[in-house]
């Protein structure tokens, strides 16, 4: 039985000006120990999955339907009491902005510590110990000066680590990270990217990256889901999305990352924009920007397909070459 | 301590010494500007006479000596006798009187200040329910109405037409409607600042991280985000104050509170120029303080602005 | 590519499908949404706002109303009915309830004539209330709106100056305006409003000033010394950043076009935040106008202003309420509609606040 299993998840933000659909009909499971790469543009719904699976959804946002079985527990619809205890517990999740994240008016230990002691046993001299040695695992030097302080005085990176620190305290199945280097400097990326390797070797646990950055993902991931509009457009290993990409929207993305192969060449990106999610037509959501769009594209979505055992993609395109191989 | 906090807070006790001063100065010279000087109009006065009270007063020194005399029994706290009602030291007048006005003041601020957070917060967290658009329409007329006009209204219908509550503000229960007058304004203030205040914590960041890290919805509320939302409430304590002192000459009028407020009231009606100096210049004073401890308060809570 | 998947497409699929898609189907899938400039959208948004448009059209009827009734009201709000050259006093005037009638005009009645109705009944001296009422406003109105021009000028001029010339008088401006900002400013508009009363009061006799009387003028005076702080800061505020913009610009290879943009930009912002400012300055001087009012150190006599009508309806209050009841309502209704239209203003043209 896989860790995690998301089914056919629909979640939608009820606003004033109407539905908007963040995430369309995803599915995708992730295992023990395996690190799982969502990837996709803003607005593809990748933060809203995770955000579903934790479900902090902000106020208009609802699942609408589907299914995330956590360890054979189904989660939608479980209600808080239960979600209390699986969150910063069972699974964590670290966010985009280091500088924002952390309550200004509260010192690193206290919020190390508060995560600690709700879902621990351990007494306040046991939990400020722990919070010592996560700071240690994270490599923040002085932990123990480090402790009294306040976000105010730590830099971008540092604070993403007191993040990482916060999330890891109680040994959670799962780590979410959403974007987690996106706010920082390329050379800070670099170790905090280490740290995760590292820590996931040493602790053994599941992550889920999210991101829009296929570096990352070739760094870090053994799986990965591309997202477009709120859909899953392919998904397989990362050797298969990043040698075999069987979706135009895979193509175009790889097609547009600077390689050893096209070096000398120039670089093209996507044109276009991407669709209204609250008037969502019919057909394939990339269809617009997609230069090999077909005219049923714009007639009607293609279902997931098989494309191997580890390896599945949405795109009419298979079919066609499926036909005209036949 | 942040010696750049601390820098600050000496910048701001200098000013606000300095802001004191120009309110003594500039009184003073107003006060003198007046021609005629403050026997003119009395009735029955020949010059002789009028000559022999302007020596006792110093009236007739020159003008640069008058102020010099003046700023220095100002800081002793020595503000001479009342011009118009004979036999009393200003002092005297004016510390009786801050005996009421204190306490209608202190208490209406406090009662302003629990209620406006407690409905500011619960408007919040029950935004656009009916409960959230009452609060919103009754804090904006509250706010619209001038002070003189919510004190009428509430004695026309309390004291006169229900006759529940006593016209009168010289005994206890007549000190009830002034304060209610005094803190309508103040509490609607309140709690709209600290709706909008809570809204804007609640849509932060840090919020998210602690329920994902799974912490109890109240806690969430009354640990992470009043903490943080009541901040800026506390720049609004000099600005309150200053109201409350304003509101209480009008105040005081309407209900006949024997307070500073109305003696300064009087005092201006009479052309009791001493008093009038001592009330301006103590209620000014008052102010400029609490301002001074409210802008020092404001940056020794907020670490961010440390950070400056 | 598993065929077995292909089995149940094959009833459904036309091969001219997998031709590719023109230009033309790919934009029926996504419809733009038309762009607008910066100020049409704030108008829209403004327009959308249902409070702020009706608190608009309030201001309108109730300054329409006091600019046109006093045209054509048969009464004058300074005439003692009571007192008519030649006559007796006539006593019956006074204190009538609305719609009520003096003995006089009850026998001109008789006699068949028509005698106006005192909506709102007479005060304590015999004149038509209504009208008092009327003029107060306009008083209260005029009062408002006056006061914030000169704060405007003032401000803009010194936050001006401060903005430009920066260096030493930015400096000095800078003190001056902290200064005066940490004043307490009703304790010395009081001040300044009793001492000039008595300073200006007789001087002004003769001139056409005296009509407005010498609180008026010692109100303005003291507006112009106190009030115009804020206005500074936020004008000097805005040429602080333009310079900010043009400096940056200057340094990149833009050229001209740069500039085009600080025009295009940041003037505008400049102009929405001016006319907000002084949209929520009105309100706030009609406060001021009627507490002074209110003390006796406004408008003089027999010239009404809502703060002093307020005042003298203390006197009889047990007997007569509603004198007290409909200057409130009125002086409240005007604050109200101005602050509501002035934050409907900020919400709609305030970049800031944009969501």
């Amino acid at each position: 039985m896989a860790l995690l299993e998301v089914k056919d998840l629909h979640t939608s933000f009820f606003t004033d000006a109407g539905e908007v659909r963040a995430v369309n009909g995803v599915s995708f499971q992730l295992d023990h120990g395996k690190v799982l790469g969502i990837v996709g543009e803003s607005g593809s719904g990748k933060s809203v999955t995770a955000y579903s699976i934790m479900q902090i959804l902000a106020g208009t946002g609802k699942i609408v339907s589907g299914s995330i079985k956590f360890d054979g527990q189904e989660l939608v619809g479980a209600g808080e009491k239960v979600m209390k205890d699986i969150r910063g517990n069972k699974i964590s999740i670290i966010f985009q902005d280091p500088m924002t994240s952390l309550n200004p008016t509260y010192t690193i230990g206290h919020q190390l510590m508060e995560a600690i002691l709700l879902h621990t046993n351990r007494n306040k001299q046991q939990a400020w110990d722990r919070a010592v040695e996560m700071l240690k695992l994270v490599n923040v030097n002085e932990p123990e000066k480090r402790m009294k302080q306040y976000p105010y005085e730590f830099s971008g990176g540092m604070r993403q680590r007191v993040m990482i620190a916060m999330a890891l305290a109680c040994e959670p199945d799962i780590l979410i990270a959403d974007e987690p280097t996106t706010a920082l400097d390329v050379t800070i990326q670099a170790g905090i990217l280490e740290l995760m390797k590292d820590i996931q070797k040493k602790m053994g646990m599941a992550i889920i990256m999210i991101t829009h950055d296929l570096g990352v993902v070739a760094q870090l991931c053994d799986e990965v889901v591309v997202m477009y509009a709120g859909s899953i457009c392919e998904q397989g290993t990362a050797d298969e999305i990043f040698y075999n990409p069987c979706h135009e929207y895979t193509k175009g993305l790889m097609r547009s990352i600077p390689t050893a192969e096209n070096s000398g060449q120039r670089l093209e990106p996507i044109s276009g924009t991407p669709i209204d999610l609250l008037n969502m037509p019919k057909g394939c959501p990339f269809a617009p920007r997609c230069d090999a769009a077909m005219k049923i594209c714009i007639k009607q979505r293609c279902e997931r397909m098989e494309i191997n055992d580890s390896h599945y993609a949405s795109c009419w395109m298979n079919v066609k070459k499926a036909v005209s191989e036949k | 301590m942040n010696p750049k906090t601390l820098k600050y807070i000496l910048k701001r006790i200098i000013l606000a010494v300095f802001t004191v001063w120009v309110v003594i100065t500039v009184t003073f010279f107003i006060m003198h500007a007046v021609p005629g000087g403050p026997f003119v109009g009395e009735k029955a006065v020949s010059p002789a006479v009028q000559k022999a009270m302007e020596a006792k007063y110093g009236l007739d020194k020159p003008l640069f000596e008058q102020y010099l005399t003046y700023l220095t029994d100002v800081i002793q706290f020595k503000f001479g006798p009342s011009l118009k009602q004979r036999g009393r030291m200003v002092i005297d007048i004016m510390t009786d009187g801050l005996k009421t006005s204190i306490k209608l003041g202190v208490i209406a601020a406090f009662l302003a200040l629990i209620s406006g957070t407690i409905l500011g917060s619960f408007a919040a967290l029950r935004r656009n329910t009916v409960f959230d658009r009452v609060i919103m329409v009754v804090t904006t007329a509250f706010v619209s109405m001038p002070s003189f006009i919510m004190g009428s209204l509430l004695l026309i219908v309390f004291a006169i037409e229900l006759k529940v509550l006593p016209a009168n503000g010289s005994t206890a229960a007549g000190l009830i409607l002034p304060i209610i007058t005094l803190m309508l304004y103040p509490m609607s203030y309140i709690t709209r600042m600290t709706r909008s205040s809570m809204l804007d914590v609640l849509g932060q960041d840090y919020i998210r991280t602690a329920k994902a890290k799974g912490v109890p919805r109240l806690r969430v509320i009354f640990g992470h985000a009043l903490k943080n939302s009541l901040i800026p409430v506390i720049t609004y304590f000099g600005p309150m104050l200053a109201y409350i002192v304003t509101g209480s000459l009008v105040v005081e009028q309407i209900f006949a509170v024997p307070g500073i407020g109305r003696a300064f009231v009087q005092s201006i009606i009479n052309r009791d120029y001493t008093l009038i100096m001592g009330t301006t210049i103590v209620l000014a004073t008052l102010i400029v303080i609490m301002n001074l401890i409210s802008d020092i308060l404001y940056k020794v809570v907020d670490p961010r602005i440390n950070l400056e | 590519m598993d065929i077995n998947n292909l089995k149940h497409f094959s009833a459904q699929v036309d091969l001219d499908d997998f031709n590719p898609a023109s230009e033309k189907d790919k934009e029926y899938m996504v419809k733009m949404r038309p762009s607008t400039t910066a100020f049409k959208d704030g108008v829209r948004r403004l327009r959308k706002n249902k409070i702020a448009m009706i608190s608009f059209w309030i201001i309108v009827i109730i300054a329409l109303a006091v600019i046109f009734i006093p045209m054509f009201w048969p009464y004058k709000y300074e005439a003692i009915l009571g007192m008519q050259p030649g006559k007796p006093v006539d006593a019956s005037f006074n204190n009538l309830a609305p719609f009520e009638y003096a003995k006089s005009e009850l026998a001109r009645i008789e006699s068949g004539e028509s005698v106006f109705p005192h909506i709102f009944g007479t005060d304590a001296q015999g004149r038509d209330y209504f009208i008092r009422v009327v003029y107060g406003t306009r008083i209260s109105l005029a009062v408002g709106l006056f006061a914030s021009i000169i704060v405007l000028v003032i401000g803009l001029l010194v936050g001006s100056i401060s903005g430009y010339c920066g260096g030493v008088v930015d400096m000095i401006i800078m003190r001056i305006v902290d200064i005066i900002y940490s004043l307490p400013d009703m304790l010395m508009v009081i001040l300044l409003a009793a001492v000039l009363k008595v300073a200006i009061g007789t001087s002004l006799e003769g001139t056409p000033l005296a009509k407005i009387g010498s609180n008026i003028i010692s109100l303005f005076i003291i507006f112009a010394i106190l009030y115009w702080v804020s206005m500074a800061r936020l004008i000097r505020g805005q040429i602080l950043s333009l310079r900010e913009q043009e400096y940056v610009l200057a340094s990149q290879a833009a050229g001209a076009k740069g500039s085009w943009v600080i025009r295009k930009h940041l003037i505008p912002n400049c102009i929405s935040v001016i006319v907000i400012s002084t949209a929520l300055q009105i309100p706030s001087a009609i406060f001021t106008e009627s507490y002074l009012s209110f003390l006796g150190l406004g408008v003089n006599a027999p010239m009404p202003s809502l703060g002093s009508l307020a005042s003298d309806a203390l006197n009889g209050l047990s007997s007569y309420p509603y004198r007290l009841i409909i200057p409130a309502i009125v002086i409240s209704l005007i604050v109200l509609s101005l602050n509501l239209f002035g934050d409907g203003l900020r919400d709609a043209f305030d970049p800031k606040l944009n969501n």
